[in-house]
């Protein structure tokens, strides 16, 4: 085999701290290698072109490139020689930036890892053969994880440009965290006139199935044939006769019931439609808090039913869909204040969450939109907002900043002025974090024209006086220790990842980070991509954002999905397991600990029994190869013998 | 592969060689691991020099005889890193990883090699800083055991056998 070596310099990532032209110069000693040379920017299409030349001028037949990781530039390369006639399997990288440059600074150490590096990529390369791939039928149909907006965008996209779309949802409603808000920030828009029409649209759209009150069960297949097992979970309402009247949530006698999308301010009642602008606009019994379901004898609303829609018997049941691609927008969930001991550990009613004044503050919320205290329904005067609450906070594991509560506060103090004209309206914070349009305006307006005091620093205490609440803290700027006596007093808690994330991601078979939040295929270049192929994110799900980034990335993971739809048929990854039927023994243990099912028996003439591979159902694993007694299953670009000749030039 | 037979100690030579030469093979995962040392990299976090990373698609492809070879021919350290258990991009493969590799642990001694050559271990790949340390903990661990003899302490015999298969 002729083979090339490019080894890059990445400006000065790698020949800042290895001798490249060394490295290239040593690879022309290495087996079959033919043509070395060191370039500037290889991945430049100057720097192709050059591969390309020298795949033409040296008649190469394979090409190794000494530069950044394989997950960043493997598929840039491949196009490259594939573009210059070669095999694009016939290419090996080897990774001397983030495995070398980047991680050391020892210049003589760093070039002799790269050489070796260089090696290996070379020995493995002397193994390769050509492989191609087949075509494979998509199914355009997408699955949205996550009714939330970032999940309504993406659904309503895709819906608009004709496919069909599955919706499912863990709440009876639709809307997410957006639906409880009150009013929007830097517009003061009204959250659910925005919402309202998106979520009649879902609901409106032939093309999208909405399944809420359901759950994800299981996820098989892969990019373009996936099988989605979903959970309908028991509303004991038979949702295609409830019309959605509310007559049995009048009538339910279990009145303690919490009121869960008020966030616990005020009660519900057992069967309840949680807003009147829910969607869909069907009736839930809660089964824990349902006399009926407890054993009490009730059946209240079964009889007040004008559509007998009731079923105590009613069970979860699994429905299948098949679907081509996944969006999940999963969204996030807040941070439970109840660590913090000094701001009373949740123990004080007059100590609030912005998520529970937010459904004060809204006419359809407990309080009739008017601003009064849960503790004793008073008109509150003065009003401190605490930032960073479960934010910039490494003791309580939440170094990362939510990015949206400098925001809402300002918002919510507005708003305060607007109910109160006479009260006051206090703001401690640690520093103002208001960079989107018109954000930094919003929050000076709040400051300027509706005098609300921003108090630099953090809060050592809230404790009760009277009926009131104490609230201590220092004004760094001033330098000076601060006392409020305080109606009310509202912590902006910060965005965490949303319960069960993990769980959806072990499923979904995409990676999270130590927060919960789902990790991207790049931070900056594939930012709704995952690294599992087919499976897209949107929204909060993959870190902290507010309403306009979570739209922008809905429709972004829309846009994604629409051009792999785009297209008929995908190529297969050719990658994939082998029988050498000359070695199988037939034991059978490939095809038991395949994962994915896909080998199975294969009857030759006389009746012998020997593995296959189904190509288009193996993932590329290796773990039959591993299995395998005799070696007869080989992971294409992976087999044995390469990986192994890679290891033996570590040995020499 | 030739002769097998359980090794005592690496003769007094050897040990005093400089541990300046010493090769540790890494076998990552592509989705985790090899993607956690990617983010040390980016994140520039500095680690030892002397780990040669072999990318796999997933832990489920570890031979134990890979570990084995690369040990009995010389490298001084090998270490395996995957996904973390439950987060297998192929859903069991490290599950299966586990066992085997658990397996080998309780045979290389058999083999005439130190257990702590060999580790294994789970690194994500937002885990930047812990494959940093992980790393940095299993060089340290291989400097101080020094070079692996391998089957350059045979007698007159220096020679390494090719290890592929055909």
């Amino acid at each position: 085999m002729r083979i090339g070596v490019f080894v890059c310099n990445c400006g000065t990532n790698i020949a800042g701290t290895v001798d490249t032209a060394k490295v290239a110069s040593e690879a022309l000693t290495f087996a079959d290698v033919v043509y070395a040379t060191n370039y500037m920017y290889t991945c430049s299409e100057p720097g192709q072109q050059e591969i390309q030349r020298a795949i033409g001028e040296h008649g190469l037949q394979g090409v190794v490139v000494a530069a950044c990781s394989p997950r960043m530039h493997e598929p840039t390369f491949r196009r490259a020689v594939e573009k210059a006639g070669l095999n694009k399997y016939m290419f090996e990288m080897a990774n001397i930036r983030e495995h070398v440059s980047w991680i050391g600074n020892d210049k003589a150490a760093n070039t002799a890892k790269a050489a070796d590096l260089v090696r290996m990529a070379v020995a493995k390369l002397r193994f390769n053969q050509p492989l191609f791939s087949s075509k494979m039928p998509v199914n355009k149909r997408l699955l949205v994880i996550g009714g939330g907006v970032a999940g309504i965008q993406a659904a309503l996209d895709c819906a608009d440009g004709g496919m069909d779309v599955v919706m499912v949802e863990r709440k009876q409603y639709i809307g997410g965290k957006m639906a409880q808000l009150d009013k929007t920030f830097p517009t003061i828009d009204c959250s659910s006139c925005i919402l309202g029409p998106k979520m009649v649209d879902v609901s409106q759209k032939e093309n999208i199935t909405l399944y809420a009150s359901s759950e994800i069960e299981s996820i098989s297949g892969y990019i373009g044939n996936f099988t989605v097992d979903i959970r309908k979970k028991a509303t004991y309402v038979n949702w295609d006769a409830c019309t959605g009247c509310g007559a049995c949530m009048e009538k339910c006698p279990a009145k303690n019931t919490p009121d869960v999308f008020n966030e616990n301010l005020g009660s519900a009642r057992a069967i309840n439609i949680p807003f009147p602008q829910a969607i869909p606009k069907k009736a839930v019994i809660d089964a824990r808090h349902c006399r009926q379901l407890n054993g009490k004898k009730c059946g209240v609303c079964a009889k007040i039913c004008p559509v007998k829609a009731i079923d105590f018997e009613m069970k979860d049941t699994i429905v299948t869909e098949k679907v081509g691609a996944i969006i999940a927008a999963t969204g996030y969930d807040l941070f439970d204040h109840s660590v913090y001991g000094e701001y009373g550990a949740g123990r004080y009613p007059d100590v609030i969450t912005g998520i529970q004044y937010e459904r004060i503050l809204s006419a359809s919320g407990p309080y009739g939109g008017h601003i009064q205290r849960p503790s004793d329904g008073k008109e509150p005067k003065n009003i401190v907002f605490l930032a960073c609450v479960g934010s910039r906070d490494a003791s309580v594991g939440r170094p990362y900043c939510s990015g949206v509560c400098c925001m809402y506060i300002a918002k919510q103090a507005i708003l305060t002025k607007d109910h109160l004209p006479e009260s006051n309206s206090y703001v401690f914070y640690m520093d103002i974090r208001a960079p989107g349009k018109n954000y930094d305006e919003f929050v000076r307006r709040a400051q300027e024209e509706y005098g609300v005091q921003y108090i630099r620093g953090r809060v050592a205490k809230i404790y009760p006086r009277g009926d009131r609440m104490v609230v201590q803290g220092a004004d760094t700027l001033l330098g000076v220790q601060v006392e409020v006596e305080a109606d009310l007093v509202v912590l902006a808690t910060g965005i965490e990842s949303s319960a069960g994330a993990g769980e959806l991601a072990e499923k979904l078979r995409i990676s999270y980070d130590q927060y919960g939040f789902y990790m991207e295929s790049h931070p900056k270049l594939r930012p709704v991509e995952t690294n599992t192929a087919g499976v897209y994110l949107a929204g909060a799900c993959q870190g902290p954002k507010d309403i306009p980034s979570s739209v922008a990335q809905g429709s972004a993971a829309a846009s994604k999905v629409q051009s792999l739809f785009a297209h008929d048929t995908i190529e297969t990854n050719p990658q994939v397991a082998l029988v050498n039927e000359r070695n199988c023994i037939a034991c059978g243990k490939c095809i038991q600990v395949c994962p994915f099912g896909a080998i199975q028996w294969k009857e030759l003439r006389g009746g012998i029994k020997k593995a296959e591979v189904l190509p288009t159902v193996c993932q590329g694993c290796g773990v039959c190869n591993a299995t395998c007694p005799p070696k007869a299953v080989q992971l294409q670009h992976a087999t044995d013998n390469q990986l192994l000749a890679e290891v033996n030039e570590l040995c020499a | 592969m030739k002769d097998l037979s359980p090794r005592s100690s690496a003769p007094a030579d050897e040990t005093a060689a400089t541990t300046q030469g010493i090769k540790i093979v890494g076998f990552l995962c592509n989705w985790c691991s090899y993607g956690g040392a990617d983010t040390a990299g980016v994140c520039r976090f500095k680690q030892p020099t002397d780990l040669r990373v072999v990318r796999i698609p997933c832990t489920g492809r570890m031979d134990p005889l890979f570990i084995a070879k690369s040990l009995i021919y010389g490298v001084d350290g090998v270490l395996v890193s995957g996904c973390h258990p439950r987060d297998c991009h192929y859903a069991v493969g490290n599950f299966y990883a586990r066992r085997r590799m658990e397996a080998l642990k309780a045979f290389l001694p058999f083999m005439g090699i130190d257990t702590q050559r060999f580790r294994y271990t789970w690194v994500s790949a937002s885990e930047g800083q812990q494959w940093q340390k992980v790393v940095t903990e299993f060089s340290e661990q291989i400097h101080r055991l020094g070079p692996n003899p391998g089957l350059k302490q045979r007698s007159g015999d220096h020679s390494i056998p090719s290890i592929a298969l055909r």
